[in-house]
């Protein structure tokens, strides 16, 4: 089978999303899509799934024009996609999930749930995507969430399978894991469309590699042939520079100092127990781990979002133990959120008030009573300048960004505003090469400003690139110190719980 | 032309756009009220007397100055209670309990009304601010129980509406406020200094629309600045929008929630007491007459946003007004009139219906 799209464009107002694109995709062929935040990758795929309607162009499936009005005629032609972020119903059992919408019936009209569970087994065996059917899917992991979606458009019959992103989210391990998974379901003769701002990904896994840049199609690169600079300098049409510099400096005096922290779980367990730590000034401290090891519920607590047990925080030699949220702000301490979309952004709202979610009340957006949408408004612009955020005006909301850009409008927000401390728990999630530098830089210069990081990432080399010092976290506890410059195997066996 | 920009300019300080508040209504209440007529048919009702009630209905409300009176005096009380909801809607709130607010408020402010003697502007203001402030106290209760223990306003609300019944009977037979010489519950009368003044007294003193209209339009200016330009408002919408952000952007989400609650009630109290102190200058024991329940529809007709909800106000007023009017001349029962708002809701609660029988108005997607 063959997937085509001929001469697509898609406009959102003076926004041109895509311009005269074309692409085509066959049977046991994955195919990687780069390109830089706004470029239009994710309207193109939800012009092919349905979603959206393209201004012009053509779909053709088997050379057979094609007319998609939703997602359930993209569906019928056996194209589906795994949205970034996935679109369960928490409290549904995995296979209820899967069948949701398509539903097998008993002869007496009723919903027949062992045919349902059979057929999830049956595909989850077949692509070796190991899952239990009976398990709610609010207790699964990201990883393991990514495989009901799988199963789901797998059960619908889908031959081109398109993801959204969906590294993003995963540990390593579960990176090897997908990986694995695309190259089963490859062999088994879907084809696969790719999406993804790491580099070194689509060379792995990918047969074709296409890349888009401001709505049009730029270039293809064969990725046996091309190297992570190479595709990087395609995609944002200048060199980058991959190599992060961290020029040497001396700390300062201690900004931040836990004393045997302990806080609670959601699960109302011991979700940390005993954290010391201290953070200098012009320092960089990078957290370590794999997701799921007290790394949010740690931030949480530093930023007034979860209470503490026992233990205490001290900042400028001053404790602090369970301030509010409001009250931590304002002390220099900012927090650059994991997820912008259900914590750093208010979706429904325009880019201006997001801009001032946490500050409008300050003096310079406010006089105590009224808001002054005006000096808000230039502090948008100056933000979106400053950082790349690429959006028509500042006044639509931000579920019409793109991704990364929702990303670089939660970072600009938080660095530019009176600053000692940046809490930033995974700054370039879904962020492209060209912003990551920039956002890197930016750091580097807030810790030689004298600011100090505490930097939480699970992408390990962004600890290693950017961490003066780094701390891991295993189960709730710190296991290890050690220096930038460790042999990264050390640090991902102490990540697994292994130190000696 | 130019003017229209303009409003559309207004609206977008929040994207609720000039076709949601404007057209839909507008579509949604046609399309009831012709269904409505269908239904009225179907009974086997002739033709005739389906036209006499449609032009009745229009006569009744918009037909003359008297009409529009009537009109904008059902209006004023349902723009009241109906701005407190959209305020609680724009912070994540249920407010059913605007019937039980507008009781509070309005039987406080009979008791200012006739108990205590002042000069006009003075007893006016004693008595609105007196109805506002218990208003507020009252729903205070559903805000403070919400934002401590949890509970669901949509239940204390409900619970706090029942209460009110029974405490405007039980009050109204106290001999303090009962009228005197009387056995069924019902107050003394307010004091003329206590009364709403009229509007249209040069053209015709029994025109009713009085002073508590002027007052419900500032109420909706006032209103619209606070939802969408003080830092107020700001916290109602972004705690009724993504509580987690909030939460992360540092607003104190229990105080938000009890403050937003007081607010609506406020506004019912101010819906009772104006009603007391405008039209009916004492309380019986049905005054609110159902008016908390008709602002739920405003206030959703108007999709929470005051101008919307001035505007839906007035057509519900209409309804009232020309339904009226449909009943002495077409012989039509009220009943119907509940029906077409019944309709109008299940329209509006469906946007996506409206658009889909009204392509033509709406741009593609
Ligand atoms: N619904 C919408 N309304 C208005 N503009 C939109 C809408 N959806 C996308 N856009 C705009 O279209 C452009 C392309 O966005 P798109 O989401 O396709 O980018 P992307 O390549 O997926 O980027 P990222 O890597 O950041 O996810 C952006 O400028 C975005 O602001
Ligand atoms: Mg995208």
């Amino acid at each position: 089978m063959k997937i085509e799209l001929k001469e697509i464009s898609k406009s959102f107002g003076p926004v041109a999303a895509n311009t005269k694109i074309n692409l085509s995709v066959s049977s046991g062929e994955v195919l990687g899509l780069l390109g830089e935040n706004g470029a239009g990758k994710t309207t193109l795929m939800n012009i092919l799934t349905g979603l959206y309607q393209p201004d012009s162009g053509q779909i053709l499936i088997r050379d057979q024009e094609r007319k998609f009005y939703n997602p359930r005629d993209a569906i019928k032609n056996g194209i589906g996609m795994v949205h970034q972020h996935f679109m369960l119903v928490p409290v549904f059992s995995v296979s209820e999930n899967v069948i949701l919408g398509n539903e097998p019936i008993t002869n007496v009209n009723r919903i027949n749930k062992k045919e349902a569970r059979e057929e999830v087994l049956k595909i989850s065996s077949k692509y070796n995507l190991d899952v239990d059917p009976d398990e709610l899917v609010e207790r699964l992991p990201v990883g393991v969430q990514q495989r009901v979606e799988i199963i789901k458009i797998l059960f619908r019959e889908a031959e081109l399978l398109i993801f959204d992103e969906p590294t993003a989210v995963l540990t390593p391990q579960e990176v090897l894991d997908f990986f694995r998974i695309v190259s089963n379901l490859k062999k088994s003769g879907k084809a696969i469309i790719f999406i993804t701002h790491k580099l070194h990904e689509v060379i792995q896994i990918c047969d074709r590699i296409n890349v888009l840049r401001r709505g049009e199609m730029v270039g293809e690169a064969n990725p046996k042939k091309t190297s992570n600079s190479e595709l990087a300098e395609l995609m944002v049409g200048r060199s980058v520079n991959l190599k992060t510099k961290r020029p040497k400096i001396n700390r300062g005096k201690v900004l931040l100092e836990t004393k045997n922290l302990q806080v609670m779980s959601n699960k109302k367990e011991m979700g940390l127990s005993n954290i010391n730590l201290k953070l200098h000034e012009n320092e960089i401290l990078g957290i370590a781990g794999v997701q799921g090891n007290g790394q949010t519920e740690f931030i949480e607590a530093l930023t007034g979002l979860r209470k503490i047990s026992s233990g205490e925080i001290s900042y400028f030699d001053k404790r602090y133990t369970n301030l509010s949220p409001r009250k931590i702000h304002k002390m220099g301490i900012k927090h650059i959120p994991e997820d912008r979309q259900k914590q750093g952004l208010i979706n429904e709202f325009s880019i201006i008030e997001n801009v001032v979610l946490n500050t409008y009340y300050e003096d310079a957006f406010s006089n105590n009573i009224s808001l002054n949408w005006n000096s808000a408004k230039s502090e948008a612009a100056r933000v979106m300048k400053q950082f790349d955020v690429r959006a028509s005006s500042e006044t639509i909301p931000a579920n019409n960004l793109s991704g990364g850009n929702q990303q670089k409008l939660v970072i600009g927000r938080e660095m530019s505003r009176k600053i000692n401390l940046l809490i930033a728990s995974q700054p370039t999630r879904g962020v492209d090469v060209g912003s990551i530098e920039y956002i890197h830089s930016q750091i580097i210069s807030a810790r030689n400003a004298g600011i100090g990081i505490l930097l939480n990432s699970t992408e390990l080399e962004e600890i290693i690139a950017l961490s003066d010092r780094i701390i891991v976290f295993f189960e709730g506890k710190i296991v290890a110190e050690l220096s930038s410059n460790t042999d990264p195997q050390i640090i991902g066996m102490a990540m697994a719980g292994v130190v000696n | 032309m130019k003017n229209s920009i303009k409003i559309k300019q207004a609206f977008s300080v929040d994207r609720t756009t000039f076709q949601d508040i404007f057209f839909i209504p507008i579509l949604a209440i046609s399309l009831a009220i012709s269904l409505g007529l269908l239904l009225l048919l179907l009974t086997g009702e002739s033709y005739q007397t389906a036209l006499t009630a449609l032009i009745a209905l229009f006569v009744g409300s918009f037909g003359s100055v008297s009409a529009l009176s009537e009109t904008l005096t059902a209006a004023t009380p349902l723009i009241f209670a109906a701005l407190g909801i959209a305020i609680g809607f724009r912070a994540g709130l249920f407010n059913i309990g605007a019937e039980g607010q507008i009781i509070v408020g309005g039987l406080a402010a009979v008791i200012i009304g006739f108990s205590v003697e002042l000069p006009l502007m003075l007893h006016l203001t004693l008595m609105l601010s007196v109805g506002a402030a218990f208003g507020a106290g009252y729903a205070f209760i559903s805000g403070w129980l919400k934002a401590f223990t949890g509970a669901h306003e949509v239940i204390t609300t409900i619970m706090l509406n029942l209460i009110a019944f029974r405490l405007l009977d039980f009050f109204l037979r106290l001999p303090f406020i009962q009228k005197e010489g009387r056995n069924d519950p019902i107050s003394k009368s307010v004091l003329d200094t206590a009364e709403l003044p009229r509007l249209l007294v040069l053209i015709d003193p029994n025109l009713r629309i009085h002073a508590g209209f002027l007052l419900a339009i500032l109420a909706v200016i006032l209103v619209y600045w606070i939802i969408f330009h003080t830092t107020i408002g700001f916290e109602f919408r972004m705690v009724g929008t993504n509580l987690n952000a909030a939460k992360y952007a540092g607003v104190n989400s229990s105080l938000t929630i009890v403050l937003a609650m007081s607010a609506a009630g406020l506004c019912a109290g101010l819906a009772g007491a104006s009603q007391i102190s405008g039209v009916l200058g004492r309380a019986t024991s049905g005054f609110s007459a159902g008016i908390g329940f008709d602002a739920i529809a405003v206030a959703l007709l108007g999709r929470a946003h005051p101008i919307g909800v001035l505007f839906s106000g007035i057509l519900f007023g209409a309804l009232v007004a020309g339904g009226r009017e449909m009943q002495v001349s077409a012989g039509v029962s009220l009943d119907l009139i509940t029906v077409i708002q019944a309709l109008i809701i299940i329209f509006v609660a469906a946007p996506i219906l409206v658009k889909s029988i009204f392509p033509w108005f709406f741009g593609k997607k």
